[in-house]
């Protein structure tokens, strides 16, 4: 079993089972399927590297939609 | 096609390169659900919609609808603004992480706000961000004050619109300065649209009549008492103020009246 990791998401801090992709991470929030863009650390994680990059202890995850906004 | 049309094809909006038949823009906030929003929208015309970019609330929205089901991007051109940025670092996140959303699409809206009270917009800050959103391959439309000056550097920094306010974003007031405006149109080579303080359709048509290339609003539609019929008012509008633009109005003649019937042939007493 890998040791849990920390990290800070929209804000607010949150445990995760271990150094999940970023794939496992959006399922785990009931995100699949849904049009969204994700920043790790104030950089942009490209969709297509969902499947392989691994999120790491301490890492400030930034889960963005559209919305209503004029 | 009938003649109304045939018009309208002609007197594309161009934007970035990309026509536009619509020369309203919309918002998608401070509508009542979504139904609300698409019903408008769809009254308006509009082809451009703004959508703001933020935090999902996460573990509370699984299954529900998205705004970008109900306006997907296959058929409106989606503009993602930075509402609520107040330095230009935040803008450019905000708008990386929407490139992201959308699939790479690169026409944006950036506004840097400089408080919340006024959300009057912070220039240098805009003029920052512009530079490095131009820089990244941004194609920005750009949120301004109504200054021919900084209007004029926003199109230098390579900003393919500037988009001058017409009073404070969300009041309602109309078009305060005019004269502003007109000077911003007539120096701009890049689409000139008013941005903000639109309250209703005769606001609308005289930014048109002045020479906007578009009028872009949220909650003049939004906030009327029935937003789909307020949508068609403003379509209404644009279209009328472009075509009296178009035409060419008559000159003001103060103090000279000139009868519109024949002044010979009258019967009268001789």
């Amino acid at each position: 079993m890998p040791a849990p990791i920390r990290i800070v998401l929209n804000g607010a801090p949150r445990e995760l089972p271990g150094p999940l992709t970023f794939t496992q991470l959006i399922d785990e929030l009931s995100l699949a399927g849904r049009r969204v863009a994700v920043e790790r650390n104030g950089e942009i994680v490209p969709r297509s590297r969902f499947g392989d990059a691994r999120l790491a202890e301490g890492d400030r995850i930034e889960v963005v939609i559209a919305v209503g906004g004029g | 096609m009938n003649a109304p049309e045939k018009v309208a094809a002609e007197d594309a909006l161009v934007v970035a390169g990309r026509e536009y038949r619509s020369r309203l823009l919309v918002g998608t906030g401070k509508y009542r659900d979504f139904d609300e929003t698409r019903r408008a929208i769809e009254a308006s015309g509009a082809q451009i919609v703004t959508v703001a970019i933020r935090r999902t609330n996460i573990g509370q929205n699984a299954g529900e609808p998205s705004l970008l089901e109900v306006l997907p991007p296959s058929r409106f051109t989606i503009l993602p603004n930075t509402a609520g940025c107040y330095t230009a670092q935040d803008a450019v996140r905000t708008l990386r992480l929407a490139r992201e959303l959308l699939d790479g699409h690169a026409l944006v809206k950036l506004e840097v706000l400089g408080d919340p009270q006024s959300l009057y917009p912070n220039m240098p800050e805009t003029l920052a961000a512009a530079k490095t959103l131009v820089a990244e391959g941004f194609q920005v439309m750009a949120y301004c004050n109504d200054d021919p000056i900084l209007a004029q550097q926003l199109e230098e920094t390579g900003c393919v619109a500037v988009m001058p306010l017409a009073s404070l974003i969300g009041s309602g007031m109309g078009i305060l300065n005019p004269w502003n405006l007109q000077i911003i149109i007539d120096r701009a080579k890049v689409p000139v649209l008013v941005d903000a303080g639109i309250g209703t359709a005769s606001d609308a048509a005289i930014a048109m009549e002045l020479g906007c290339d578009g009028v872009l609003m949220n909650t003049a539609i939004a906030k009327a008492r029935d937003p789909v019929r307020m949508a068609r008012a403003m379509k209404a509008a644009v279209e009328a103020g472009r075509d009296a633009f178009l035409a060419g109005r008559m000159a003001k003649k103060p103090y000279e009246a000139s009868a519109s019937s024949p002044a010979t042939g009258l019967i009268q007493k001789s």
